[in-house]
């Protein structure tokens, strides 16, 4: 007889589940999520939860305005996500996301500055996009080469950056800013729009949307169907592997940021050319960092990386909504969002782990 | 799989569409129930945005204008996030539209250019009377007059500490926390300094500048720096509690800003000046009810009733505070006293006879118009927004790079 004392429950790994299977799983931990706002709503506001959802509902869908503000949104915080996916993959922990597309808005938004009004639309535009890129790779190659010459921590390296630009774009605000002393450039070029990014037809946000949903596509296929992006998994999966099988480890790791970077570098193209036509320190909004979360919520997979940034910019404009027409403070809006997001992470657990409880191996025992 | 979401998704994009379809209905509205919308900077945790949210509310109960036709968008980023509020407002049927931070400027401009029938009002601007836009408007109120009053309670408060023993004369220094060194904060703490000069001829004032319209720590730490250097008395222009606690905690006189700070600062709070922005929230609601053009540069004064101070805090002011206000405020009105009289400052040891300011709005900075005349620098007359950006003899800025 095993006289061992069993634990209450334990947590054991499960063979890959079925796809409904998971997806029902996923499907009950919104519905779950969802009850617990309800009550919660219920509590602290006293207002219809489903009053409150629709609202959410209307706050993301409710016109073809802001369908578009969706859309919009969606693409530019599915580009920080596919431009960090690369260097997760090879378990380069690239938290500097934010730096680097400050980098890019700062190149792209001196270029309009500084030779707006002076040359050719089309020319400054090339330039734009030539500097954008490039300011981008060096903020996102610069921890690269340390970490692949020197191995030094790369979490540190890159979160540190976002400072630096972060005070860079400060300075630089500064130096152009209008009127004297006023501590914001403002809309840069706003009747001449020198150095706009074109507009298709009367659709302002069409443009970016284009460029994101060609973007994600190339990573998909870079990422499952190429040599880099094979070499890329061999070195997140074991460093020595990948030099036992005769990979360059130090080139892919300073060439995957220089990706990584470079595409940072274009969400700041797209941010400033495209739609906010300025600079400020907090243009990115933080969504160097939610780029992280959306990676991880889509497993690395860019096809699902449309699917998590959906979901986290539909709750954010929602949430928004919310605060506008029942007059309730914002953080009561990020409240339900942090609910939904625990559960829905939550849900990950439990497709992967399955929970054992010592109750059911009683029961084995008495039948044996 | 794949398919079962892409087919999904597409079903919710339809079923978003068709709403959007019935959302923008009923979108012409009656004089009687006309919609207005509001954009906040951030929400009431800041005391300049609750300053414009009680004006806000206080508006739309007078004119008794419903809580659904009223729409506050807060923590409205200074980018293409205001532009986008902006319209997303319009179309949900707003007539006019009041947005409340400087950075926002721009992006009300965007909108309005796209909204011809839509009133963009965007308080503390620069660019109304230079982009010649019917349908978009600057405001501001003369609060260098309220600066100067609430300098008037500084000053006699450091006699009060003068007589009381507590240091001479020459060591009555006070201190001086600003946001950005722009215009609009150095027409504020000049008023104030003047203010404080008037009631106290021997002051001077250290200015520190934090280099953000709000970060707490550093204006707490700005605060404490300017009192270490021997400033017996603070004032500020920024916009978190940062000075006020900082003052709170080492026992140091404070002239606030925005609103009283009184019940955090029991000890310390002498006086605050404000702008209540109700009187230009129902001048220009009133407008668009009646059909009525509403002025390019609007800059609401004590007559209006725009520029007024908060309750004295009789525990720290000094005797008589009341009455020399009231002395100050009267002249004011009638015109007798000028805040910025040339007679009474220097610029570099000079009295000022000429100047040009940068009153229209542009990247070069050009020094376009002649403001001074019948012996005083003419704030707010040639714009709403204040332009007075000299340094006057008396007053010492610290940091002006941050």
């Amino acid at each position: 007889m095993n006289k061992q004392k069993t634990p209450l429950m334990h947590i054991s790994k499960r063979a890959a589940l079925p796809w409904y299977i998971s997806w029902g799983i996923r499907a009950a931990a919104i519905i779950l999520a969802l009850i617990v706002c309800a009550i919660i709503t219920t509590a602290l506001t006293g207002l219809n939860p489903l009053a409150v959802y629709g609202t959410m509902l209307e706050g993301a869908f409710g016109t073809p305005r802001k369908l578009w503000i969706l859309g919009q949104n969606i693409a530019i915080l599915l580009c920080i996500s596919l431009a960090l996916t690369p260097a997760f993959r090879m378990r380069f922990w690239n938290i500097g996301g934010e730096g680097q597309v400050l980098a890019g808005a700062l190149a792209t938004a001196a270029c309009m500055i500084l030779l707006g009004e002076k040359i050719p639309n089309w020319l400054l535009i090339i330039i734009m996009v030539g500097a954008s890129i490039a300011a981008g790779a060096i903020w996102g190659v610069i921890p690269a080469i340390f970490k692949a010459k020197w191995n030094t921590n790369e979490t540190l390296f890159t979160l540190m950056m976002n400072y630096v630009a972060t005070q860079l774009v400060a300075f630089f605000v500064i130096v152009w800013e209008v009127p004297k002393g006023s501590g914001k450039i403002g809309i840069i070029h706003q009747n001449s729009m020198a150095g706009w990014l074109p507009q298709i037809g009367s659709y302002k946000y069409l443009l970016n949307i284009l460029i994101v949903a060609v973007i994600c596509v190339l990573m998909y296929f870079y990422l499952n169907y190429t040599k880099h992006g094979y070499e890329i998994s061999v070195v997140g999966e074991s460093e020595r592997t990948a030099r036992y099988v005769g990979i360059k480890t130090e080139r892919v790791i300073i060439r995957t940021m220089l990706l990584s970077g470079a595409l940072c570098g274009v969400a700041g193209l797209l941010l400033v050319g495209g739609t906010d036509h300025t600079v400020t320190t907090t243009i990115a909004g933080g969504r160097g960092f939610t780029g992280v979360m959306v990676a991880w919520l889509a497993k690395f997979n860019p096809i699902f990386m449309i699917f998590a940034s959906f979901l986290l910019v539909f709750l954010d404009r929602g949430a928004q909504e919310i605060t506008t027409i029942f007059g309730l403070n914002q953080s009561f809006g990020d409240i339900l969002t942090g609910v939904i997001l625990f559960f829905i992470i939550g849900s990950e657990f439990f497709i992967s782990y399955k929970l054992n409880f010592r109750k059911r191996e009683k029961e084995v025992q008495e039948n044996v | 799989m794949k398919r079962i979401i892409a087919l999904a998704l597409v079903l919710l994009l339809c079923v978003g569409l068709f709403a959007g379809c019935g959302g923008s209905e009923g979108k012409d509205n009656e004089a009687a129930d006309i919609k207005v919308g509001f954009i906040f900077l951030h929400d009431e945790n800041s005391t300049y945005d609750l300053n414009f949210m009680n004006g806000a509310k206080a508006a739309c109960d007078g004119l008794d204008i419903p809580e659904e036709n009223r729409f506050f968008r807060t923590n409205v980023p200074e980018g293409q996030e205001c532009y986008d509020a902006a319209c997303e407002l319009a179309d949900a049927g707003c007539s006019i539209i009041f947005a409340d931070s400087f950075g926002h400027e721009d992006f009300m401009i965007q909108a309005a250019k796209e909204f011809p029938d839509v009133q963009f009002c965007h308080s503390t601007g620069t660019k109304a009377h230079t982009e010649n836009l019917d349908n978009y408007h600057n405001a501001f109120a003369a609060i260098y007059q309220g600066r100067y009053l609430a300098g008037v309670a500084a000053g006699m408060k450091l006699n009060e500490m003068i007589d009381a023993g507590e240091f001479t004369a020459d060591e009555a220094k006070m201190g001086y926390v600003g946001a950005y060194t722009y215009a609009e904060v150095i027409s504020g703490l000049t008023s104030f300094y003047l203010g404080a000069k008037s009631a106290c001829p021997s002051v001077t004032m250290d200015v520190t500048f934090t280099g953000s319209w709000y970060d707490e720590t550093a204006e707490k730490e700005a605060a404490n720096k300017l009192i270490e250097g021997g400033c017996k008395l603070i004032s500020q222009h920024a916009d978190s509690m940062g000075a006020p606690t900082a003052c709170e905690l080492a026992g140091v006189p404070n002239v606030s800003y925005n609103g009283s700070t009184q019940t955090a600062c029991p000890n310390t709070f002498i006086v605050s000046s404000r702008i209540d922005w109700a009187p230009y929230y129902i001048y220009a609601i009133n407008a668009v009810k009646n059909g009525e053009k509403i002025d390019a540069d609007w800059t609401g004064t004590m007559a209006t009733k725009s520029v007024v101070l908060t309750d004295i805090n009789e525990q720290v002011a000094a005797e008589g505070t009341a009455e020399a206000i009231e002395t100050a405020k009267e002249e004011l009105i009638a015109g007798t006293r000028h805040v910025f009289d040339t007679s009474t400052f220097t610029v570099g040891g000079e009295a000022l006879t000429s100047y040009m300011a940068d009153v229209d709005t542009d990247a070069n900075y050009e020094k376009d118009t002649e403001v001074i005349g019948d012996g005083h620098f003419q704030e707010s007359k040639f714009r709403s927004a204040p332009y007075f950006d000299l340094q006057i003899d008396g007053i010492n800025f610290l940091d002006t790079a941050f």
